[in-house]
This record gives C-alpha cells, structure tokens and sequence, in this order.
C-alpha cells in the first residue's frame, strides 16, 4: 500500500433493504485516511447504521464498493474483517457473553487463532489501557454500565484492528464516565488507529473528532470539521441537529461576527478574557 | 386544587433486600401541584428509586427496607394497592421498546385502562384523547413495532396518561432517542405541565434543556438530595456539581469561568446574552 491510501474507502456504495425496497444508502462514496478519527451524525434512519454496517462487512453495497484496510468487503465474510474492523455496539449487553472480564477479552484473540502467549499480551495491554486490573475477575453483568462499556470496547481492543466504529459509545453515561470515554477515544486515535464514532452527543464530537460527517436520508450532506459542519447553519437546520450550547453561544454573541464558531467552553473562555 | 404540596416526603429512605447501602436515605422533599421539577444525580444515585417510591412499587413488588413517611396527592403509596396509585401516578421508562407489548398502538393504551377496569365503551374516546395529547392522533392502528424511538416513547407516554394520573414521572426518557426524539419528548413534558397543569418530574442528564423548563432542580448523590434549588440556584454552583460529577449548561460554565462567579449565572442561552450585554 502507498503512503496516505485510504484505510476506508467508501465508493458509490447505494444499499437497499429487501423488505419493502427500503434505499437505506444512495451512493455514497467517502475516503478515510489511516489514523483519522471521524464522527459521524446524523437522525435516527439517515444511513449512519448501514453505513456502519457496511464498512464491517455485516451488509454487502447493493452496488458499489467498501474497502477497508485494503479489503473489499464484499469479498471476505464479517468474521474475515473482524481482525480489521472491530465494530463495539452501543449496548454493552447485546455484545458480552463470558462469565469473567477477563474471559471476555480473552475470547476474541482466540477466537481468531492467536497463540495462549499472544493472547495474554493483547488481555495484558487492554487491561493496562482501559484501567481495568480490579474488574479481571468480576462476571460482566456484576459490573456498572459505564465498565461494562469499557469492557465492551477493550474486548474489541485486543482483536488489535486497525479500524474502531463505535456506536453511540456515551449513551446511558454520566457526565464523570463520559469525560473517560472521551479521553479513550482521543487515545485510540493517538496510538494510529482509525475511529469511526456514530454519535447523537454533539459535545463529544466536538471535544473528539478531527473531521465530522452528517447523514441524511440516505446521503453524506457535510463532510468538514467539526467547527465547520456545526457553523453549517443550512446543515444543522435541514437535519435538525443542535451544535454544541457553547457553539451555538458563539455564533451569536455580539462583536464576534466572522470569526469561527468556537467548540469548546475553554476555547471561547480563552478568547473572552 | 389547594396549595397543599402534592407531593410530601419526610426523612424517607430506603434499602433494596440485597442493597449493601441505602439506595435512598434522609429524604425530604415537597412538590407542589403543577411543578416541573428535574431530577439530576449519577447513574446509581437513586433517581429511579425515587419514583418507584412514589408509585408504589416500592414497597410493593420490589422487596427492601423502606422508613419516612410518602404522602402522594393525598394517599401513602406504601398502603394503598398499585394500581390504584396507577391513576396517581405516571411512570415513563428509558427504553420505550421494552414498554411495548401490544400489536396495535391502541391496545398498547387501552392496556392500562383494562387494569383500572374501566368500561369498554369509555375507552375508544379515553385512548383517543390520550394520543392526542402526545401528538399522535389517528394513530390508533399502527404498530408500536413500526414506530421511531420518539413515536415509541410518546406512546409510552400515552399510555400512563390515559389513566389520567396527576403526576407524570420520566425516567431518562430521551437516552435512547436521538435528537429529534428528544425534542418531542421534552415539547410534550412542557405542553403537560404548563397547559395541562400536570406535575412532571423528569430524571435526565439533559441539563441545558433542563435549565430552560424545569422549575426545579433537584440533585441526588449516593441516595441523599445534595442540592435543590432553582435551575439559577443551583447550577450556578459549577464548582459543585463538578465535584459531584455532574456538570452545568456549557454556557454557566463560561459564565463561572468569565466572572469567577457561583451564584446568580445564568442558566440559558438568552440569558446568557443579557448577562454579557450587562457586563459590557
């Protein structure tokens, strides 16, 4: 591969649901690079789940291609991309099945074949990444909601794929367990992984992503930064999406007139004093 | 009506059977008729509890230790049956799918009027009425299963609020919708209580929206009420609810930051705007 390829590339990808002739996508073509960390909006039905699902390899484009990691998805099973793409679901509950932590990081490893050696240095790295030396032993359901969360992204963690998609990873979180999952994302993508994170809490793709997407109807209507795509006021109107309160704040406070939408509290603190 | 609060708990708590510390303890609160009052806390600080305490499922169905005393619009939910206080009290869930059981949209609303035994030929009007309420008039015959998460969640609603109850208690009910979801959800809290007079009590991490509506903010840490106070009272205490994990509007955190205030921030964008224009 040459340098700067894409890690995901999404070409005309249209999907269409049997039932009832359903276009969940209408060719859809989008280019993410190794090491990006994109959020992804969108209302519920825009596209942003198949989306999800095709990149993983769980749907095939009805026509069109997804390749990730060099991979055309609708060559290799989701089990052959699972090495790949590791996809964490957003209830932590429909994804863990074993009866300790530390089985449950375990299992993917093995699953795919790695050696008893390789297995316990990829549980040894998530442990040391996640936090999570107390819970080894514990059964996953005996665990609060926001561990089993970490726990459900750790587990992804140790199969090592180069891509992460995260679906709504702040859902049924406070604000104390939210700020963690925020830090992680950031150090997912800080060690070079690629991290797509499908999400409704605005505030977290302001504070994470590097470049935010917007869905709707089936098609990719904005593709910028974060500060780009919030200030899209003819975006965020035509999807009714909210930016974050402080942006929203900056965009219309007097005097400010022409400069960027600010995302953050600190930012907009720093330029205020 | 009379100016008796409607709700009236004195030094209440409460320990499940297998609870290894109270999950409420020291509780006194009074909510008066027609108030929205928000209730904030940690996952785990006992915002659910709270409300089954005051439908009487606690201590009914689920088994602990509860002492104090709950007065809910005149009746003590801990001896009066269920579903009687059914009529008293609305309790909405976070996850709407899970409230949902019946083949038809109507059925789903009729189930709680076929608990409370109201006579057949009553209930087309009374479902009807109800689903108007929410915003979902003629849709009697749709399937709860073909529904979006916001549709769901206000069927849920129309549900409780067929049998009429005066207090409407929501339990995160927009974590699992999306944005469009949530702002369905909070437009019907606001229409009930400031046209319909319906007392709500809304658990949620919302809290910008929260700051817009509510009339009260109520904050639980580990089971005891940490803060209560008006949405300017008490989220002016940036500093405080940080401690507690929790966090203010984005703009009282600016605020707080700007002007190294704790009290009198405000809490809302407009009023965000004023208060800038006043210190210009």
């Amino acid at each position: 591969m040459t340098g700067g390829a894409a890690m995901i590339s999404v070409q005309e990808a249209r999907y269409v649901y049997k039932h009832g002739n359903v276009v969940a996508l209408e060719g859809l073509s989008v280019e993410i690079a190794a090491g990006e960390l994109v959020g992804v909006m969108g209302q519920n039905g825009s596209g942003k789940t198949t989306l999800t699902k095709l990149l993983n390899g769980l749907l095939k484009p009805t026509s069109g291609r997804v390749i990730v990691d060099g991979r055309d998805t609708s060559q290799h099973t989701v089990q052959a991309m699972a090495p790949h793409i590791g996809y964490v679901f957003q209830n932590p509950n429909h994804q863990l099945f074993a009866t300790t932590v530390a089985e449950e990081l375990a299992f993917g490893p093995r699953n795919i074949g790695c050696a008893p050696a390789d297995v316990e240095e990829r549980v040894a790295e998530a442990v040391e990444f996640f936090g999570l030396h107390e819970i080894l032993a514990l059964h996953p359901y005996r665990i609060s909601f926001p561990l089993r969360k970490l726990v459900g992204i750790a587990s992804i963690f140790t199969m090592r794929p180069k891509v992460f998609i995260l679906d709504e990873p702040t859902t049924g979180q406070d604000h104390r367990t939210t700020s963690v999952i925020d830090r992680l994302i950031v150090r997912l993508a800080e060690r070079g992984d690629t991290v797509v994170c499908v999400s409704h809490d605005m505030p977290l793709i302001a504070h994470v992503a590097q470049r935010a997407l917007v869905m709707w109807n089936g098609e990719l209507i904005a593709d910028g930064t974060p500060r780009e795509v919030f200030a899209d006021k003819a975006v965020m109107d035509r999807t009714h999406l909210t930016p974050p309160q402080v942006t929203r704040l900056s965009m219309r406070m007097p005097g400010r007139a022409g400069r960027p939408a600010a995302l953050s509290v600190a930012e907009l603190v720093a330029e205020s004093r | 009506m009379s100016d008796d609060p409607i709700i009236s708990i004195s030094d209440m708590g409460f320990t499940y059977a297998q609870g290894a510390r109270p999950a409420l303890s020291g509780i006194n609160l009074e909510i008066a008729r027609g108030e929205y009052v928000a209730v904030m806390g940690l996952n785990g600080a006992g915002k659910t509890t709270l409300g089954l305490c005051l439908n009487g499922i606690i201590p009914h169905m689920l088994m602990g230790e509860q002492t104090g005393q709950v007065r809910v619009d005149g009746k003590d939910p801990g001896t009066v049956v269920v579903r009687e206080m059914a009529r008293t009290v609305g309790i909405v869930f976070d996850n709407p799918e899970f409230q949902m059981s019946q083949i038809t949209a109507a059925e789903e609303v009729a189930l709680g009027l076929e608990n409370l035994g109201v006579p057949a030929e009553e209930m087309p009007e009374r479902i009807a009425g109800a689903l108007r309420l929410v915003g979902l008039d003629g849709f009697e015959e749709r399937a709860p299963m073909g529904l979006s998460g916001g549709q769901q969640q206000r069927l849920a609603i129309a549900a409780v609020l067929v049998m009429r109850p005066s207090i409407l208690f929501m339990d995160e009910p927009t974590s699992n919708l999306d944005p469009l979801g949530k702002d369905e959800i909070f437009e019907i809290a606001r229409h009930l209580n400031r046209e319909e007079g319906m007392t709500v009590i809304v658990a949620e991490h919302e809290v910008e929206v929260l700051a817009e509506y509510a009339d009260r903010i109520v904050v639980l840490h580990e089971g005891r009420i940490a803060l209560q106070g008006t949405p300017a009272e008490v989220l002016s205490r940036v500093a405080e609810l940080d401690a507690l994990g929790l966090r203010a509007p984005q703009v009282t955190e600016f605020a707080h930051a700007l002007s190294g205030a704790s009290a009198d921030l405000p809490v809302t964008m407009d009023g965000t705007l004023r208060w800038l224009e006043a210190r210009a």
